[in-house]
């Protein structure tokens, strides 16, 4: 069965959608709200623990924080920083994995077709064993999300557990978390609790809280309440990230062009193969021509 | 991969992508990238074993509980009719499923020799009779009857035991029952530390 | 906890000092949350670090490792001067107005009675005045200078804001603010709550803390209410069945007392320890103790129990001494010990001053290691490098290893801190041969019994005589028997009692622990009920597992209403008296057939019926707290008594006084603790979680940091009088140096982790630097406060 509600997918113009009938399906978020978080890593956890992920067990590298970045094993990260504001000494917390952008740079930028997808509800997803690791949706990324994976060479990030959501269940960082920092549920119900949530915090005090829901990607489907709206540095955050200007150029003018080049490319595999064998084609690449993964989707 | 079919992928594949990528051919509708894990798991309750919190864990294991299954845990998460903690984990808890499955559990009985550098596996018979010989030939020839005063004691210091605080209540029971009928004063635990 | 974890939310103020609730009890701390969220609540939190709870607090104060009751005691004067005392609260249900013998007296940091020699006091005198029929002399007027209320005040009159300042290094204005939230919910209509844990507990005065705390929740009326309460959060999922359990040195199931030499005989002990009533018209319901302990001598000894043998009284060993582990350990060490059971502890690296322990264990002829994991205990005769240096060969003592199951593989009960009982169900079978506990000591103790009838021995009796017969297989008895045994039976008509109500004293009835009566009844399992349904909207939710005593989720609870049954606050209704009745949303913690004024007793396990200020003899070192500098001292004085500097009623183990450090040769103070991505030394053997925290460090201030020449992530030194070890350096500004009395003291945090036989990096373990000397009541040891000295270092 196709999900049948991919409002956007990498590799195709909008002349040609993909099937994305049901894209009425109402949008869901994740809501980080940092005055709230405590910085457990229970989100952290749960995310490798759902994604069956382990990655290595590293070293203190001077901060509670590990490991030190986020990795093809490691989609969703505890960030912290020591900030003093006021002469006050203020411990920041920031949950970091993917903004499911509304205008997903790391789409825009992937030229294979189907490997990243945006569900009706907003989900950016990975479809792996379609990527092909060309590194365009790290470069391209405005939060430095998504990793190459060392040995098989493809693309991995936070899926916001598709397949729990799917199912109609909160994705796993969300259930785990102790303090209610993290909440799920329509994209319309995240605005109005985070709106509530903000009047209440400058009630409290902090006269300069606000929602980081950044214009610059479209709005996202993780939105942030910070303490401090002006300072999104505290929390390892860009101040207004957007889709670069390349990415921008690569969607819509060089890839069109690229297209009459791969057809030349296609003559000259094929001319290639032909006079040379694949042993030296197959060793270089294996896991990017690992058929295996095609014979799947193609009964899909 | 054969000869045939490398060189039927790399056609097929060029092509596809440069035709989509000239926005030639119609979408294919695709399917979330990941199944559902849990579908028919067999699901268990307990409670987490780290803290005092008491969280509610649901447990799934292998299996359609089926007599033939072994039922190994796969996953755990917290139980959201807990009223405690109505579905979330600390990140100890959340990734409990790695203590169960430590690569650094005991599997059999085992014995050290005096003086030796090694383990050796035993039955557990031989456990029993061997620390029963042991701690038999221990209390005949140290528990204290009487006091001084005359008065019944009946204690036995050269044996105790630091017992578990993460053992259900029922196990703690035991352990205590055990302990007391031996004539062992100096049982303990982790409680006061 | 007198209350339970979702009651945090009732909370108008939550205080966590002596505790790290947001690290160490993650998912409670998100009741406090709550609580700040929907209930308006404020959070304090007092401790030397700026640790993950102080993050989300909205009045954070530092203090000095130790200092706690010089903190609460200048709360309670603070308080008292202000008066923002709940009066009608103290009046009513607390000894303020009771008046204390002539003889007590306090005097330069000394109660009367004090015994240089022994390290001990007379109590005699720290007891009330008697009339004639053996009650005690109260002053209703507060005229009386020897009444508890003038008593108290004179005694905490001392602890101004500048002495608590110069003590605990707090400073003022931080500490007036706390001062002021706390203060405010002296008024009916507001509660708070302190929760605590080991940062309270690991000292030689931990008892005496938790006691200051008291006085504070009794002065402002929070024992008793929702959202108030004393609430210990406990360690390991079931320390709290353990202590119930009675697996301590001097106890029995149920909190009775493990007999002693002085109890001579069944009659003497239970006069012993059946209390009188101190005031008149009390329920005084330890007088219920013979019934209790009859019970469980039938449940240990089943038939064999009768009234002629006292019901086998004189098979329970009986001690002439404290034999906690630290005690034992001692005595292994000076090979005093044959054998030694270690179950489920990783003791080695757990006990204080590792080095002692590794080298007593050597000496043992054998122990027996009972565990999940492969513990360190159970390999201390490896060599291990620097981490744990023997030669094997010159080992002889014999180790078993047994594997057991752990919570996930075995059904049972386990008690939550908020005295929640709860089943759970086995989910998989343990790998290889592994085994429950409680079928390895049986298989054991069925051995033993074919030994005695072989060869006899000595007291073969109550190894024969012990209760194993009630299970179907006495190789493997079930959790459910056990838990059927636990709650007691009718032995009469043979069924599962309703309540402790029903113990009898004549061997009719057969109870394991009485507090544990009601959870298994006739109607079934109790523990596993899963009604979470909250109809008050208060977080009681009686049809959720079982909570003891008799379902009874907030404790003394008779004290939510005032004498004459009204609540104080009623949107805070627990029970009420209305229309000639009680009525409530949790079971009343009093006899509820009684009118309000004859039941205005709601502390009933006290034979006086209220909360006391004044503690009479059940701590060592005094009926009030008192500022005592810890073991090591930084400062090397007491500001308060130079000629007490320390706390004089604690137990120095021969040699002991030789293995502490002063604070010219080690200057900084030391603390352990554990993050929130720890547990003791399971998280180690986790991927997962060594994943989030991979290796161990120290934490230090930037200006200890700066001095020392030690950046961020370098290598260092820690030392003590005891040992040393490696480890890296986190710089940071969440710790402050404080000034104290004069000097700027330095506080390094030690978080207890890591091990050299684990998925985590190879580590030291930190009790190399613990010193052995504990609590004064309990021996807890203060792993809390201690000196140590630390450099640059090369590395591992």
């Amino acid at each position: 069965m196709s999900a049948q509600d991919i409002i956007l997918s990498s590799g195709t113009s909008e002349l040609t959608p993909a099937a994305q009938v049901r894209r009425k399906l109402s949008k869901v978020a994740k809501l980080f709200d940092a005055t709230k978080c405590n910085g457990c890593k229970a989100c952290q956890v749960s995310c490798s623990e759902w994604n069956d992920l382990r990655a290595p067990v590293g070293s203190f590298q001077g901060s509670y924080q590990n490991p030190m970045d986020l990795s093809s094993e490691c989609w969703t990260l505890m960030k912290y920083q020591e900030v003093e504001r006021d002469n006050k000494l203020n411990w920041r917390f920031a949950h970091s994995a993917c903004m499911h952008c509304d205008d997903p740079a790391c789409l825009t930028a992937c030229s294979t077709k189907g490997a990243i997808v945006q569900h009706a509800n907003g989900v950016v997803d990975f479809d792996s064993d379609k990527c092909t690791g060309c590194g365009y949706c790290v470069s391209a990324c405005p939060f430095d999300v998504p990793r190459l994976d060392p040995i098989d060479q493809k693309a991995y990030k936070c899926t916001m557990c598709s397949d729990r959501i799917q199912v109609g269940q909160e994705p796993a960082c969300v259930k785990s978390c102790i303090t209610g920092a993290l909440k799920y549920g329509t994209r319309e119900d995240m605005l109005f609790i985070a709106d509530l949530r903000i009047k209440e915090l400058r009630k409290r005090g902090y006269v300069n809280a606000g929602l980081y829901n950044p214009e610059g990607v479209g709005g996202t489907g993780m939105i942030m309440i910070l303490h401090d709206i002006n300072k999104p540095q505290d929390y390892g955050l860009p101040a207004d990230p957007k889709t670069s200007v390349p990415v921008k150029l690569w969607q819509d003018v060089v890839k069109p062009l690229g297209a009459a080049g791969i057809m030349a490319t296609v003559a000259v595999a094929c001319l290639h193969r032909i006079t040379v064998g694949r042993n030296l084609v197959e060793e270089d690449e294996p896991a990017a021509f690992d058929h295996t993964h095609e014979d799947k989707s193609d009964k899909e | 991969m054969d000869r045939r079919q490398f060189f039927k992928l790399c056609a097929c594949g060029a092509t596809t992508s440069a035709i989509s990528a000239l926005g030639l051919m119609p979408g294919t509708a695709m399917a979330a990238p990941r199944e559902y894990k849990l579908l028919r798991a067999k699901e268990t309750r307990n409670n987490c074993c780290y803290c005092s919190v008491g969280c509610g864990l649901l447990m799934y294991s292998h299996g359609s509980n089926g007599k033939n299954a072994e039922k190994a845990i796969f996953h755990i998460e917290g139980d959201a009719d807990h009223p405690v903690n109505r579905g979330a984990l600390c990140p100890k808890g959340a990734g409990l499923v790695d203590y169960v499955n430590s690569p650094n559990r005991n599997h059999f009985p085992e014995v050290r020799e005096p003086g030796s550098n090694e383990w050796k596996r035993i039955s557990w018979d031989e456990a029993f009779s061997r620390i029963a010989r042991l701690m038999k030939d221990d209390r005949d020839e140290n528990l204290i009857e009487k006091n001084s005063d005359g008065t019944t004691v009946n204690r036995w210091l050269s044996t105790g035991m630091m017992t578990s605080s993460a053992q259900p209540n029922e196990g703690g029971f035991i352990t205590h029952k055990f302990a007391r009928s031996l004539g062992l004063v100096a049982i303990d635990t982790i409680a006061r530390n | 906890m007198t209350n339970h974890w979702i009651d945090i939310k009732n909370s108008n103020v939550v205080v966590i000092m002596g505790g790290n609730a947001a690290e160490a009890h993650p998912v409670g701390f998100g009741w406090v949350t709550e609580a700040m969220e929907h209930n308006n609540a404020k959070l304090v939190v007092v401790d030397p670090r700026f640790n993950r709870s102080a993050a989300l607090a909205d009045c954070y104060a530092p203090l000095r490792s130790g200092t706690d009751i010089a903190f609460l005691l200048g709360l309670c004067r603070y308080l008292i001067e202000t008066k923002q005392v709940n009066y009608e609260y103290v009046k009513a249900y607390t000894n303020a107005s009771y008046i204390i013998r002539e003889d007590f007296e306090f005097n330069e940091g000394l109660f009367s009675g004090f015994d240089d020699k022994s390290r001990t006091y007379d109590k005699d005198s720290w007891y009330y005045e008697l009339d004639e029929d053996g009650y005690a002399k109260v002053d209703e007027t507060y005229e009386h200078p020897r009444c508890v209320w003038n008593l108290l005040k004179q005694h905490v009159d001392r602890y101004d804001f500048e002495t608590v300042s110069n003590i605990t290094g707090t400073p003022v204005e931080d500490y007036e603010k706390v001062c002021a939230l706390i203060g405010s919910t002296h008024v009916h209509d507001k509660a708070a709550t302190f929760m605590y844990a080991l940062g309270w507990t690991h000292h030689t005065k931990g008892a005496q803390n938790i006691r200051s705390m008291a006085l504070v929740q009794l002065l402002l009326g929070n024992i008793g209410v929702l959202g108030g309460g004393v609430n210990a959060l406990r360690g390991h999922s079931n320390v709290q069945g353990a202590t119930d359990m009675g697996l301590l040195c001097q106890n029995l199931p149920g909190y009775l007392k493990l007999p002693n030499d002085n109890d001579t005989d069944l009659t003497t002990y239970l006069n012993n320890y059946t209390p009188k009533a101190l005031r008149p018209g009390q329920t005084n319901y330890w007088s219920n103790y013979p019934k209790f302990f009859i019970s469980q001598m039938k449940s240990f000894w089943g038939e064999h129990a009768t009234a002629a043998n006292s019901f086998g009284y004189d098979w329970l060993p009986k001690w002439d001494l404290q034999y906690d582990f630290t005690k034992h350990i001692d005595m292994m060490y000076k090979g005093q010990v044959n054998g030694y059971f270690v179950q489920g502890v990783n003791a080695i690296n757990s006990m204080p001053n590792r080095n002692k322990t590794l080298a007593a264990l050597c000496k043992l002829k054998y122990l027996v290691v009972m565990d999940p994991l492969a513990t360190e205990t159970s390999v201390f005769w490896q060599k291990a490098g620097e981490f744990n240096d023997v030669q094997p060969s010159e080992i002889q003592t014999q180790v078993f290893r047994l594997p057991t199951t752990l919570f996930a593989e075995e059904e049972g009960c386990i008690v939550n801190s908020g005295r929640w009982m709860q089943w759970h169900w086995k989910g998989a079978n343990p790998p290889g041969e592994s085994k429950p506990d409680a079928e390895i000591l049986s298989g054991i103790l069925m051995k033993l019994r074919e030994l005695y009838k072989a060869e006899g021995g000595v007291l073969p009796e109550p190894i024969e005589a012990v209760n194993w017969a009630g299970y179907h297989n006495p190789y493997f008895p079930h959790g459910e028997e056990v838990a059927k045994e636990l709650n007691g039976i009718d032995l009469k008509t043979g069924k599962q009692l309703d309540s402790f109500s029903q113990l009898k004293d004549d061997g009719s009835t057969s109870c394991g622990c009485w507090i544990y009566s009601g959870s298994w009844t006739e109607e079934g399992n109790m523990m596993a009920r899963r009604d979470n349904s909250d109809t008050s909207g208060k977080g009681i939710t009686p049809g959720w597992a079982f909570s003891w005593p008799q379902n009874r989720r907030v404790l003394y609870n008779r004290a939510s209403c005032d004498v004459n049954g009204k609540p104080w606050d009623p949107k805070r209704m627990i029970v009420e008296w209305n229309h000639g009745k009680w009525h409530g949303i949790d079971v009343g913690d009093f006899n509820m057939t009684l009118p309000p004024q004859e039941s205005a007793h709601p502390f009933i396990m006290q034979p006086e019926g209220v909360g006391r200020f004044f503690s009479l003899k059940l701590l060592a070192e005094g009926p009030f707290p008192e500022h005592y500098e810890p073991m090591e001292s930084p400062i090397g004085t007491n500001p308060l008594h130079p000629n007490v500097v320390s706390n004089p009623a604690v137990r120095l183990l021969e040699g002991v006084e030789s293995t502490l450090g002063s604070h010219n040769e080690f200057p900084y103070v030391c603390t352990t603790y554990s993050l929130t991505e720890h547990f003791n030394f399971w998280t180690i053997h986790c991927r997962l979680a060594a994943i989030s925290m991979p290796e161990t460090f120290v934490e230090l201030d930037e200006i200890l940091a700066a001095k020392k020449g030690i950046a961020n992530g370098d290598w260092v030194k820690v030392s003590s009088k005891r040992g040393s070890l490696l480890t890296k350096a986190l710089v940071t500004k969440r710790l402050q140096p404080l000034k104290v009395h004069g000097q700027m003291v330095h506080t390094v945090g030690l978080p207890r982790h890591g091990g050299h036989n684990a998925l985590t990096r190879r580590s030291y373990s930190c009790n190399v630097l613990t010193t052995e000397v504990g609590d004064a009541n309990t021996q807890v040891p203060e792993f809390k406060a201690f000196l140590v000295d630390i450099a640059k270092a090369e590395g591992v």
